[in-house]
């Protein structure tokens, strides 16, 4: 009765706020019953959260680089959504069996490799300029400068020089023979025909590169598609390739938006600005469950577990920490199946060891921790550390049991696990102080000049990849090797040192595998740092969107662009 | 007022050396070096790498003499090259200058007019229905937090009846001047109406205080209309504290909106002082965060020259 009021005073040319309000109601009830605008589906729209600010693939690796190039850009070599390494833009992967991989004495008396490649016959830049070995020699002239600002020098360190058979043949000389020897994936090639004239001065060269002068220089990317249009902090737009002999590309237009708030994020897909965000790149775990919950019937959502490995470390410089009863009671009081299935929804496995159950070199046969607070309980006992009647624990000598916890403010996933940490272990006597800091301070200050005693964090690595750079000893970051190195717990077991240097020239398939069991052993039990889960990526796509594979490991997606298709 | 002109434009000169110096200063005492965190990411760098990178982005000078390098060059012209975005800084800072001065521009001129009109209606009739109303609008404005309102406003106008888009500045493979103006209906709504609340609270407090005047009631004895004693007699005396607020606000301008571009993905000033100073990339930073302050003092300037032009009874000295 009052709307037919309302409605018959609006009619009569009633002005005031009560029509107004009543016409708006009406228009938003109308609106939200309309049917969605039919859509061909030529175009795709695609949100993350970063923008990547250069494409120069040699120069700063960043994940929303890496994925964008996914598109655009071919490397010879990558681990495929199986984690097999295949060839991209290469004919046939190296190998002692076909020939194309030789072992080769140095004369320092170490093993090297020589190793031939062959660029795709079809393979071309797309301004048309046949992609050849001049690109390879050109790459790795500014691969080897120290002035071109590359950030996997150490790659170029290890290929001693270049031999070029043809224009498209070539041989790539090892300083060393790895088990994965014919990965070459971060020699990705550079088009010397456009990037020779900015690399006249290699000092200015990152300033110069037409990755960032003239990005949408058509001649800058041998993929399925191309940049055409790029608005610095705000989109990318990509068309396909005129020149790309593959697989047709599935878009007239890919737009890629970058959108840092996830809230935003959220909003922009709900409102079809978007269809879709990238795992790689798009919402935390907590915050696509929570979507899922809301609105998961009109997407498709893809869990995938991957590479990254979040743990607690340990600093070892510590001496309360540097007791290993310490650090099992830490683990045992910690029910971490309990965090994954709560917070999580037990969307993410609880990790054992370092290495992701996907993995190659995996194994469970290690020590588990199971939740055991009576027995973490029973480990701090025995290592002086006594309950108070106030819930504490003390040493003799009058010092509470008690550290500082660090890790990303403003990571809201870590925040709350932070606080559940905080909650179980002061329920075993142990006393946790949140210190909580921007990413660049943790990850540039606090944990490689090792100001920490507890930091949260992740590793992301790639298959089989050796633990060198985290648990060797000659990796510990100190001021007299200019803090390089991850070990930042200061891990120093020489088993541990004999097994990675073992594991990068082992070649052996099963001798590997007991390596990496041996590796797996020796850190569960001396648990240098607290494995807690590996995370899973959150991939919300369209209903109509069919073969995007997410692949688990550091290599996107958009690699495999042309397998991407609308469903009929 | 030529002397004191001149006096206060010297006075901002060295301001802004000395801010220059501060600014620097600060974001070099920041924890974190650039490099560092290139090392974080990349276990394949070795320390060889990071003293030949240190060197070539030129942070391995302590910081006096980084700058006094940058302080001698931009008395030259140049501002220094951009290291997180690899790029001149004024190619750099251009395009998202020009981008926040047209969004914090648009929203500011929108605030103003409205709250102008609101305040002085609310001014007339005090302790009115409107005014209670206008009063009520402008402290829900000011409360408001802003990302939430900008939830809001996408929920309601791009999710739900697909007015607005979302976000972004232009569509993609588009950018007609229609295409850009619906792209900055919801940022210039979000902030206009963030910013409301404030300037109508000074508009209507200043007006009810110019209208309290013994000018304004000798104004109205002597028969002046109603309108000639608001937009010319009440008005320019009220004029002068929200000229104040005014000029504090002009530095705005330029420094941008970061929680609004970052909810509209809208590449403007704000993200990119934010991604600057986080970034240590201190040519950008020192640049955008100068400008800033150049701006606000060159308003704060105009206020006080503003003030004798509205108030003759103010001498400048």
């Amino acid at each position: 009765m009052q709307l037919t009021r309302v409605l018959r005073e609006c009619r009569r040319g009633a002005s005031g706020l009560r029509c107004v309000a009543f016409l708006l109601v009406i228009l938003l009830f109308v609106a939200g019953f309309l049917p969605a605008e039919a859509a061909d589906h030529d175009e795709l729209s695609i949100g993350i959260v970063q923008f990547p600010v250069m494409l120069n693939p040699d120069i700063e690796a960043v994940a929303a680089k890496s994925y964008v190039l996914g598109f655009t850009t071919r490397p010879f070599t990558v681990f495929d959504v199986d984690w097999k390494l295949v060839c991209l833009l290469c004919t046939e992967l190296p190998s002692f069996e076909n020939g194309r991989a030789v072992k080769t004495q140095l004369p320092n008396g170490k093993t090297g490799v020589d190793l031939t490649y062959t660029i795709r016959a079809d393979a071309t830049w797309g301004d048309g300029v046949p992609v050849t070995t001049d690109d390879v020699k050109f790459t790795y002239e500014v691969g080897r400068n120290k002035d071109s600002a590359i950030s996997n020098a150490e790659l170029y360190r290890r290929i001693l020089s270049v031999d070029v058979e043809n224009d498209k043949t070539f041989t790539l000389h090892f300083d060393r023979l790895t088990h994965e020897y014919a990965a070459i994936d971060d020699f990705v090639l550079l088009p010397a025909h456009l990037e020779r004239p900015a690399f006249a001065d290699p000092a200015q060269y990152r300033l110069r590169t037409l990755y960032g002068t003239d990005p949408t220089n058509p001649g800058l990317y041998n993929g399925p598609y191309r940049v055409s249009e790029l608005a610095q902090g705000s989109h990318i737009v990509l068309e396909p390739n005129p020149h790309w002999a593959g697989p047709k590309p599935p878009f007239r237009r890919i737009t890629i938006h970058a959108i840092e708030n996830s809230a935003a994020l959220e909003a922009n897909l709900l409102s079809g600005t978007i269809d879709m965000v990238a795992g790689e790149m798009g919402l935390p775990l907590d915050e696509a469950l929570a979507f899922d919950k809301r609105h998961g019937g009109d997407f498709t959502i893809i869990y995938k577990p991957g590479l990254t490995f979040e743990h607690v470390d340990c600093n070892l410089a510590v001496p309360a920490l540097a007791d290993r009863r310490v650090r099992e009671a830490l683990l045992l009081g910690l029910d971490r199946a309990a965090i994954v299935k709560s917070l999580f929804a037990d969307r993410q496995a609880v990790a054992n060891s370092f290495v992701e159950p996907l993995d190659k070199g995996f194994t469970d046969d290690v020590p588990h921790y199971a939740f055991d607070p009576a027995k973490a309980q029973q480990l701090l006992d025995q290592a002086g550390w006594h309950a108070q009647p106030d819930g504490t624990r003390k040493s003799d000598d009058g010092k509470t049991l008690s550290f500082e916890l660090t890790t990303t403010a403003g990571n809201h996933s870590r925040e709350l696990v932070e606080q559940v940490l905080q909650s179980q272990w002061t329920k075993i006597g142990v006393s946790i102080r949140i210190h909580n800091e921007p990413a660049r301070v943790l990850f540039g200050e606090t944990v490689p000049h090792r100001k920490f005693e507890l930091a949260m964090y992740a590793w992301s690595s790639a298959p089989e990849n050796e633990p060198r750079s985290i648990f060797h000893s000659k990796e510990i970051p100190a001021a007299d090797n200019g803090y390089a190195g991850q070990n930042a717990v200061g891990y120093d077991n020489p088993e541990m040192d004999r097994i990675i240097d073992t594991l990068e020239t082992e070649l052996d398939t099963a001798k590997r595998k007991a390596l990496w069991a041996e590796a797996q052993v020796l850190y569960a039990t001396d648990l240098p740092s607290l494995p807690l889960y590996f995370r899973s990526d959150a991939f919300v796509l369209p209903k109509w969107l069919a073969g995007l594979r997410p692949t688990g490991n550091q290599y996107p997606s958009s690699l495999w662009v042309t397998d991407w298709s609308v469903k009929p | 007022m030529i002397r004191f002109t001149a006096i206060r434009l010297i006075e901002i000169a060295a301001m802004l050396v000395l801010m220059s110096f501060v600014i620097y200063g600060l974001i070099g005492l920041m924890p974190g070096d650039p490099i560092d965190l290139m090392m974080a990411a990349d276990p394949h760098l070795t320390s060889a790498d990071l003293a030949r990178l240190k060197a070539l982005y030129g942070v391995d000078q302590p910081l006096l003499t980084r700058y006094w390098a940058w302080a001698t060059a931009a008395l030259h012209g140049n501002l220094g090259y951009s290291r997180l975005f690899a790029a001149p800084v004024t190619a750099t800072l251009l395009p998202r200058l020009a981008n926040s001065l047209v969004l914090m521009g648009s929203s500011f001129v929108l605030a103003f007019v409205l709250s102008l009109g609101l305040g002085i209606a609310a001014a007339r009739r005090p302790r009115s229905r409107f005014d209670a109303a206008v009063n009520f609008g402008a402290f829900a404005g000011v409360s408001l937090p802003t990302f939430w309102l900008a939830l809001i406003l996408i929920l309601v106008f791009a999710q739900v009846l697909h007015w607005f888009p979302a976000s972004g500045m232009t569509g993609a493979g588009s950018g007609d001047l229609a295409d850009r103006l619906r792209h900055l209906v919801l940022p210039v709504a979000t902030l206009t109406i963030a910013s409301i609340g404030g300037y109508t609270r000074y508009v209507r407090a200043a007006m009810r205080d110019a209208l309290g005047q013994d000018h304004i009631r000798t104004a109205r004895a002597k028969g002046a209309s109603e309108t000639r004693v608001i937009w010319h007699h009440a008005l320019r005396g009220a004029m002068v504290p929200i000229a104040t607020i005014l000029a504090l606000s002009f530095g705005t301008l330029v420094s941008g909106a970061l929680v609004t571009e970052e909810m509209f993905a809208y590449p403007g000033m704000g993200k990119l002082i934010f991604d600057a100073v986080m970034g240590n990339d201190y040519n950008l930073a020192l640049a955008a965060l100068l400008l800033a302050t150049a701006v606000t003092l060159a308003a704060n300037l105009a206020a006080d020259l503003a003030y004798a032009w509205l108030d003759p009874r103010v001498t400048l000295r």
